[in-house]
């Protein structure tokens, strides 16, 4: 397929259709609402389901509902939107159902902004709503990676029988990039073998989060954390920049890891050993590169439209083997490549000062 | 090679649609591209901006404080960002709405007629056009033939009536640099 000029929300929107997502549920928020309104017109187009609800709540509801009839079944939202969904998010994760759910992250905490943030970084990977379980988190930084990782989100959600969240900001969802779509998949017509698909003819399936003897609802907990390891083991993904000769690691994801990619270079270009670690998955975290990385540098420095989340898992990763720096802009500021080089050259005068 | 254009004026005016353009025309031309526009509670009569990146190698933050080119509108995207034009850049500047010039020795300047031209041509909305092709005479970021293309394959439908007032208008926007 020939490379098109396309606006991540469109791309996100186009990619689910080409993936064969059989029914979308949402409610317009910005910054994601183009592609609820592309879907409006597309869905109806294929003769799939296109339905605007009341609120977030119902969408949400919606696409449980959706999905335990075994259809790929998705939804779009942006931060306070996000909020609103938790409950459901956590019924589909107890119900082993997969589903794919785009978080257009805007400016909080509250209602907040309309402009660029990472600051559901917490909210996304920890849990969705309440409960001991973490879905899987993809954080694409370009439009390209928005195409693919909304392909990825369906297969592994399938394949694991689990929630997939697309973690992405304003940035990645209002700008335009060439980027290569999908050919359009056909609909998958057989229903998985757990589905509701009417019970004649077999024995019920039954799909229920409620387990009132605590030995049960134990057992389920453990099928689903036996799935988080296999998904740890499994799934971690990033990408790296300069990172061989490296002596200061910049860890950044979605836009913020494109921005350090700028001021990285920059660095690279003023004689500094500088490398960049922009990780693909937020859960589960590339905690197994950023382990062996941590060995060869003497510092690093995370990069977020935050106020530090995710620098917790770099943490926990490095275990105190090097010192972990910081830099952030919050409430919808998205930080310049001046301000993060500026920032790697203060990180990295600081190396010196240790000899 | 790597270009940072900021197009900056009222809603209205084509700001989004000029940057577009380049970005397609960059895009056919087999460049790595970036278009991002502001986004906020902006609505017809508001400012607007949009800042296309384009390069020759992938392109990191396509976000910048200092862009190599500003394409100005109006007097308030003057304000703003002519300080803010990286030295050694070029400022274009709509002068039938911005009566100030740069005092900034660091820069081409470079001001044109560019709502007074459009209305000649029979449309003020045609100054977009205008200015972007005498920003692409001052700097041959791309070649005017390949903005020309461009408008072939993206101007929407509704406008397809207005192509070749168009291309006139980058045409005219050309000359005002290359005419004696």
């Amino acid at each position: 397929m020939p490379k098109e000029l396309l606006k991540g929300n469109i791309a996100i929107a186009e990619a689910a259709v080409r993936a064969g997502m059989q029914a979308y549920f949402g409610y317009p928020i910005t910054p994601q609402t183009e592609l609820l309104e592309y879907l409006s017109a597309r869905m109806p187009e294929l003769g799939r389901t296109f339905l605007q609800a009341e609120s977030e709540i119902a969408a949400i509801h919606m696409v449980y509902g959706a999905a335990c009839t075994g259809v790929r079944a998705m939804t779009s939202t942006s931060s306070p939107g996000y909020s609103l969904m938790q409950e459901g998010l956590s019924y589909i994760a107890a119900s082993d159902l997969p589903c794919v759910v785009v978080n257009m992250m805007r400016g909080g905490p509250g209602l907040g902004n309309i402009q660029p943030s990472q600051g559901d970084y917490f909210q996304m990977t920890r849990s969705a709503g309440h409960g001991d379980y973490h879905p899987i988190v993809l954080a694409p930084a370009s439009v390209q990676e928005a195409i693919d990782f909304t392909l990825l989100a369906f297969t592994l959600a399938e394949q694991y029988r689990h929630l997939v969240i697309l973690a992405a900001d304003g940035q990645v969802g209002q700008m335009m990039e060439p980027a290569e779509l999908p050919p359009l998949l056909p609909v998958a017509e057989e229903r998985p073998v757990w589905a509701l698909t009417g019970a004649r003819g077999r024995g019920k399936n039954i799909i229920s989060s409620l387990h009132l003897r605590a030995e049960e609802e134990e057992i389920a907990n453990q099928r689903i954390q036996a799935r988080l390891l296999t998904i740890c083991a499994n799934e971690q993904r990033s990408t790296e920049y300069a990172t061989d000769d490296a002596e200061l690691l910049v860890i950044g994801f979605g836009t913020a890891g494109r921005i350090a990619y700028s001021a990285v270079e920059a660095a690279r270009a003023k004689g500094l050993k500088v490398g960049l670690l922009r990780p693909q998955t937020l859960y589960p975290f590339p905690e197994d590169r950023l382990s062996r990385l941590a060995r060869q540098m003497r510092s690093c420095l995370v990069v977020e439209m935050n106020a530090g989340q995710m620098i917790e898992d770099v943490r926990l990763a490095v275990a105190g083997r090097i010192p972990v720096r910081f830099y952030g802009r919050m409430g919808g500021m998205v930080p310049m490549p001046d301000d993060v080089l500026t920032a790697i050259e203060e990180a990295y005068a600081l190396h010196a000062a240790v000899v | 090679m790597k270009v940072e254009c900021l197009f900056s004026g009222f809603g209205g005016q084509g700001v989004m649609f000029a940057g577009q353009l380049l970005a397609y025309a960059a895009m056919d031309a087999g460049l790595d591209v970036t278009w991002i526009p502001s986004y906020g509670p902006e609505m017809r009569g508001g400012t607007a901006h949009c800042l296309v990146v384009i390069a020759d190698h992938p392109i990191g933050s396509p976000v910048v404080m200092h862009p190599q080119v500003a394409i100005v509108f109006n007097g308030p995207s003057f304000d703003k960002y002519e300080p803010l034009v990286a030295a050694g850049g070029l400022l274009v500047v709509n002068s039938s709405l911005v009566p100030r010039s740069s005092t900034r020795a660091n820069l081409t300047h470079v001001r044109v007629d560019a709502t007074q031209i459009a209305s000649q041509l029979g449309d003020t909305h045609l100054a977009n056009m205008v200015l972007l092709g005498a920003a692409l005479t001052a700097r041959p970021l791309l070649p005017l033939p390949a903005i020309e293309r461009a408008l072939d394959a993206h101007l929407p439908e509704r406008h397809r009536h207005l192509l070749a007032p168009n291309k006139q208008a980058l045409a005219a926007g050309a000359e005002v640099l290359t005419s004696p």
